[in-house]
């Protein structure tokens, strides 16, 4: 159902990768897979992965939640792996002539590309999982401070995706709570061609955007009337402080990508 | 149509650290032609327990028979069920879209495959039940008041012609006016289609009026289930899961408290006044 999507979706619970402060599990996570697309060989790859294990493992999220995540773009990784097989046509023929045959280098890097992206997703849905939607814009807003001197509105980008987060799961329960509504007026969403399939929807999307219009009137209302008015003269009420745990996270992380450097220098 | 309720528990997000066992081992029936209150407070499982009335929702276990027949069988037709359980859900004028009144209430018949001619007498008969005319027939349902909206939602159900018709919290956030449109319209449609109404509401008065029996959930479980006059006779109970009994009950459990030979089943504010007056009598005052 509608419900099973998870992307930006926070699991509480409480663990150390929860506990780190969000300026640095943004850095870390960017650090990354930024990392992620440099580095080459198996023992360098096998390495990430063992890091991300540990990270999973740490966080105390069940992998069958993180697996959740990506199951709903299952579709788009297997595509792009089946598009890499027979668009690179390095090393030994294996099977097949033509356009069609599949060589082994483009198995390889088909291999490597799927594997790629799934680290990449786990890395952010960890990240989304670990922090909840108001450290994780805070974090986001400190880190573009330094691009306000350039004109960035970077309050107002933090506001924007905090609101933005914050209103996933409400308008995911919203169209379910209509989708629903409407079945019991006998919609079918399933049955038709795609032509039928999106006409069925209407009655959906149209009380959907309602509905969040009104609520976009509403917050708007809401947050005039306690006298917001941007980020000037703004203080927090929760402040960022690093803490002995952070300190510790970056000099694991600094080891790890000293490590990342060396094997793919002697691999 | 009956309804028999056997053992149904619903636990939502199982196997996460946020499972929610919404419902917990309810079993009850519900009789051709009654008009039930279901209450509780907020979170106790009512919107949830509805919601598997119509098989909108699967329950982790337990069944739900209409007429004998299960409705969670694979074999049964889903979209049949939901044509003969009508849910009317909170606020339900957040579900309207069509550019006119009269097409939004032809919505669910024409997607019965009906007629053009049978549609329209269902939409004009709906229409009817909840008390709104032909003048409002290609006005934007958008353009309405509160309660004018809620009736036309309600009318786009009833166009359906369920064998049970179930409300969920039809007064939610409307002003006392819209309210008793509301609660009149639903009575009305009980009297004259003679099915069984099942009423979701956290106001003991608006049940209290209406009901032939009363179905109080607490926590996921059926906590009492019995006319008004014997759920209402556990005022101080009622209060302490959250919910509150008529005025009258508690004017008169406050008298008995302090001496007064009173009856501990009545909650409408007449019979009230009429036991209260007898009792002075009869201490010659």
């Amino acid at each position: 159902m509608i419900r099973d999507i998870t992307i930006g979706q926070y699991y509480a619970a409480d663990s150390v990768i929860h506990r780190l402060d969000p300026r640095l599990k943004l850095v870390v996570a960017v650090a990354y897979i930024v990392m992620l697309f440099l580095i080459e060989g198996p023992v360098a790859y096998a390495t990430a992965l063992a890091a991300l294990a540990v990270v999973i493992a740490l966080s105390r999220v069940p992998v069958k939640f993180m697996l959740r995540g990506i199951q709903s773009i299952f579709l788009l990784i297997v595509l792009t792996g089946i598009i890499n097989i027979f668009t690179n046509k390095t090393g030994t023929v294996l099977w097949g002539q033509g356009w069609y045959a599949i060589t082994s280098g483009g198995l390889l890097f088909a291999a490597h590309i799927v594997l790629r992206l799934m680290m990449l997703i786990l890395t952010s849905s960890l990240l989304t999982l670990t922090t909840t939607p108001i450290r994780l814009t805070d974090g986001i807003e400190y880190l573009l401070a330094p691009f306000g001197r350039v004109g960035v509105p970077y309050h107002e980008i933090a506001m924007m995706m905090t609101i933005a987060l914050r209103f996933i799961p409400t308008l995911l329960d919203e169209t379910d709570k209509i989708m629903k509504a409407q079945q019991a007026r006998g919609a079918d969403f399933e049955s038709g061609n795609l032509m039928q399939k999106a006409k069925s929807l209407v009655p959906v999307l149209v009380p959907l955007f309602l509905s969040a219009f009104r609520r976009a009137e509403e917050l708007a209302t809401a947050m005039e009337a306690r006298c917001y008015r941007g980020g000037e003269f703004r203080t927090k009420m929760n402040r960022m402080v690093f803490e002995r745990r952070d300190y510790i996270a970056v000099v694991v992380m600094v080891v790890f990508l000293a490590l990342e450097v060396i094997l793919c220098i002697i691999g | 149509m009956s309804i028999e309720v056997k053992h149904l528990t619903h636990i939502y997000n199982p196997d996460t650290n946020m499972a929610k066992k919404a419902l917990d081992d309810i079993s009850v029936q519900f009789h051709d032609g009654e008009f039930i209150g279901l209450i509780g407070h907020t979170g106790s499982g009512k919107s949830t327990f509805i919601q598997h009335l119509n098989a909108l929702l699967k329950p982790t276990s337990g069944e739900i028979l209409l007429n004998g027949k299960n409705i969670f069988d694979p074999n049964t037709h889903l979209k049949e069920i939901r044509q003969r359980v009508g849910l009317v859900f909170q606020y339900p004028e957040h579900q309207l879209f069509e550019m006119t009144v009269y097409r939004d209430v032809a919505y669910g018949p024409t997607n019965l495959g009906l007629t053009i001619e049978e549609i329209d007498s269902r939409v004009r008969e709906a229409l009817a039940v909840v008390g709104l005319g032909e003048d409002m027939y290609e006005k934007s349902p958008f353009e309405l008041s509160g309660g004018q909206k809620r009736r036309v939602a309600i009318a786009g159900i009833l166009a359906m012609q369920p064998e049970v018709m179930i409300l969920d919290e039809p007064t939610a956030g409307l002003d006392p006016r819209g309210r008793d449109e509301i609660l009149g319209a639903i009575s009305q449609m009980h009297q004259k289609l003679g099915i069984l109404v099942i009423l979701v509401s956290h106001s003991m008065e608006d049940v209290a009026r209406l009901a032939d029996r009363i179905v109080v959930f607490h926590q996921g479980k059926v906590a009492y289930c019995g006319t008004p006059r014997e759920v209402f006779s556990h005022a101080r109970q009622l209060e302490e899961i959250g919910l509150a009994a008529p005025a009258v009950s508690y004017i008169l459990a406050d008298l008995r408290d302090r001496g007064f030979d009173l009856p501990g089943d009545l909650y409408t504010m007449d019979e009230g006044a009429q036991a209260i007056y007898e009792a002075l009598q009869e201490k010659g005052l």
